[in-house]
């Protein structure tokens, strides 16, 4: 009688170290899961980032037409002081490019106006212009190209980013946390655009946005807003009847380096075979 | 005070983002000491796990060069990070989806495997410290005892017992920490340099290569300072397995580049431009000519005349140092001669390496010096030429 009661008493010891073994466990999975969620894109909390802004509801793309691009570049002034990036010739959330085909040359020649020509003709890097390189020269064919971040479907960037700090937002912007990121720069390198760059002082990666700021609160990005052409369009895709989903829908867009697999948001008409 | 940005200049078309070459001679160093690091462990498991009983001589050597060379592998990224205070994150919150996000697991399993099995190689003679040394030293070889003053066989036999099976875990670890340092170059696309599913493959013969080659200095240079006879055999046995390794890492490397060439894909002409034109002396030169081949017909022909005395032990150790060369010259054609070729496949860009600064020429070889100067230290207080070890 007195062995059963203690090989019960035992049992029942066994069984409550193992029940505070499992408890342990259970508590560890639970703050491991929470620290975990770092590594899953933000937790989508009702609103974001604003009280009004819901980003479950919006799908933004965005659309060049370089047909109507004149290389003004006031986007390219209008994203630096919106979203203060620095005011060198090696950091761009936009840029664009200029493509010429000389007579008698098979390949275009190829610039942005971050070029030291284009730069030495607007005096500094600050100002943005491009340089009457060709004038004496006899074009056959030339177009601007603007470029930027293209929110991928599949970004190489948010798949390489070793802690989570950079992750696609439910409305397909491609966001960072600065106040996480660690400044590998892995995401630099995985960009086939060239779209991200580190910024030193801050000692981390940044690329475009599309003004999330601003089209969270019902604005268009600042470079759409500053193009006195529309060759830039912005809108979400939800909204059958927005700029964007016309866009998409009337012409035959195309996207930047599509056997990357990446499946860019920005959609292109009138750009060439040599643009990539 | 260093300018905060160095740019890149460059020729043709590259994206202007691209002009601050992001991945400095830092990140040169680093794979090349996680090669040192998988390739000494190597010699250490073909003695422990492969029974290779020529390398005895430098079986411990290679265990503390291994363990001296991983203390510093983290130093390179930590000097690179733009936030090294936030490296932890990687630890505490990875993102499995990026080849990165393992490493801290990966080196924490690895430094610490190393510290246990050095413990254990050592642990006889530890014990034989601590009861002979009084003072400070003595103190220090107690607590290194960990109040196992047990050397009998059946202990020691115990120890061996651990040896091996961490020696085992060891391989894995060693190697699959190299392979993944290929694999994060290699599975990027947006490179055509660097995408290649060769790339782990080719890190990791390299490392092993780069690792014998070490130890057969460092031996070489060991016994001239201790002196004592150098172990032809041994030397012997280090020079046949350099050799194995070199032609599997040059076939694999010279496969990755003709992949390259044949498929021809575009910015080939780029590529071409590249490597004929600024990589012509650090690629063909530097790291086949001069690295590989040269050591290559050098051992060759050293195996096949039976070379022996003075002018094994003299050939030997130049081929080892010709090596090093070559596997450091491999680390930078790929991290630096991948960003030197535009994304855009139009364009050349041209690496300013900067002198002073964290990422700077001084600092890489401090990185690159300060494991031997650790090792020199490790020596006095754990020689590995004591053979009354546990194996």
């Amino acid at each position: 009688m007195k062995r059963e009661a203690i090989s019960g008493l035992l049992a029942r010891r066994h069984f409550l170290r193992k029940l505070g073994a499992a408890a342990v466990a259970a508590g560890t999975a639970a703050s491991l899961a929470k620290v975990g969620a770092k590594t899953e894109s933000v937790t989508p909390p009702k609103s974001f980032p604003t009280a009004d802004y819901d980003w479950t509801k919006h799908r933004w793309a965005f659309g060049v037409d370089a047909t109507k691009c004149i290389g003004c570049l006031r986007c390219v002034e209008a994203c630096k002081v919106e979203n203060k990036v620095p005011l060198t010739a090696h950091h761009f959330r936009t840029w664009v490019e200029r493509y010429v085909y000389l007579e008698g040359e098979a390949r275009p020649r190829i610039d942005s106006h971050a070029d030291p020509v284009n730069i030495a003709a607007s005096g500094s890097q600050r100002e943005y212009r491009f340089a009457n390189r060709y004038q004496n020269a006899k074009v056959e064919k030339a177009f601007f190209v603007p470029k930027l971040c293209n929110q991928c479907e599949h970004p190489p960037c948010v798949q390489v980013c070793p802690v989570g700090a950079t992750y696609k937002a439910k409305d397909g912007v491609v966001l960072i946390d600065h106040e996480y990121c660690i400044g590998c720069r892995y995401c630099v390198q995985a960009c086939p655009y060239g779209a991200r760059f580190f910024d030193e002082e801050k000692g981390v990666s940044d690329k475009c946005t599309w003004c999330y700021h601003r089209i969270t609160s019902g604005l268009q990005p600042a470079c759409v807003d500053a193009c006195p052409v529309g060759a830039r369009v912005f809108g979400d895709l939800n909204d059958k009847q927005s700029a964007i989903s016309l866009f998409v829908r009337n012409n035959r867009v195309h996207v930047l380096k599509p056997e990357t697999g990446n499946g860019p948001n920005v959609f292109y008409v009138g750009i060439d075979k040599e643009v990539s | 005070m260093e300018p905060l940005i160095h740019y890149a200049p460059y020729a043709g078309w590259v994206y202007p983002n691209e002009t601050v070459i992001e991945w400095s001679v830092a990140i040169v160093v680093y794979p090349y000491i996680t090669g040192l690091v998988a390739g000494a462990f190597t010699v250490s498991s073909l003695y422990q796990v492969f029974g290779f009983e020529r390398l005895k001589p430098v079986a411990h050597l290679a265990l503390l060069t291994s363990l001296c060379f991983m203390l510093f592998v983290p130093l390179p990224l930590l000097l690179h990070l733009g936030h090294p205070e936030r490296a932890f994150n990687n630890l505490l919150t990875p993102h499995w989806t990026s080849a990165m996000a393992a490493f801290g697991y990966f080196a924490t399993f690895y430094i610490v495997l190393l510290i246990v099995e050095t413990w254990f190689a050592f642990r006889p003679y530890i014990v034989a410290q601590a009861q002979k040394r009084k003072g400070p030293l003595g103190a220090f070889y107690r607590v290194l005892t960990l109040g196992s003053y047990d050397v009998s066989e059946g202990a020691l036999r115990v120890d061996r017992k651990w040896i091996f099976w961490l020696a085992i875990a060891g391989i894995p670890g060693a190697h699959g920490l190299h392979g993944y340092v290929g694999f994060v170059f290699g599975s990027l696309k947006s490179r055509e340099w660097w995408s290649s599913d060769l790339m782990p493959l080719v890190f990791l013969f390299s490392a092993i290569i780069s690792g014998v080659a070490l130890l057969i200095v460092l031996y070489v240079l060991s016994c001239k300072l201790r002196r004592v006879p150098i172990d032809l055999a041994c030397v012997k046995g280090l020079a046949y397995t350099v050799w194995a390794f070199i032609i599997v890492a040059f076939v694999l490397e010279g496969l990755e580049f003709a992949n390259i060439v044949y498929k021809a894909r575009e910015g080939i002409e780029m590529i071409m431009a590249y490597v004929t034109g600024p990589l012509l002396i650090p690629y063909f030169v530097l790291q086949f000519g001069i690295g590989a081949i040269v050591p290559l017909a050098w051992l060759s022909y050293m195996i096949w005349r039976g070379t022996a005395g003075r002018a094994l032990v003299l050939g030997v150790t130049l081929s080892a140092c010709l090596v090093l060369l070559s596997v450091f010259m491999m680390r930078w054609n790929v991290v630096i001669g991948g960003q030197e070729i535009s994304k855009t496949g139009k364009g050349l860009l041209e690496y300013p390496m900067q002198i002073f600064g964290k990422e700077g020429l001084i600092s890489a070889l401090a990185l690159v010096v300060a494991p031997l100067v650790v090792l020199l230290g490790i020596t006095r207080l754990l020689p590995p030429w004591e053979h009354k070890t546990a194996s």
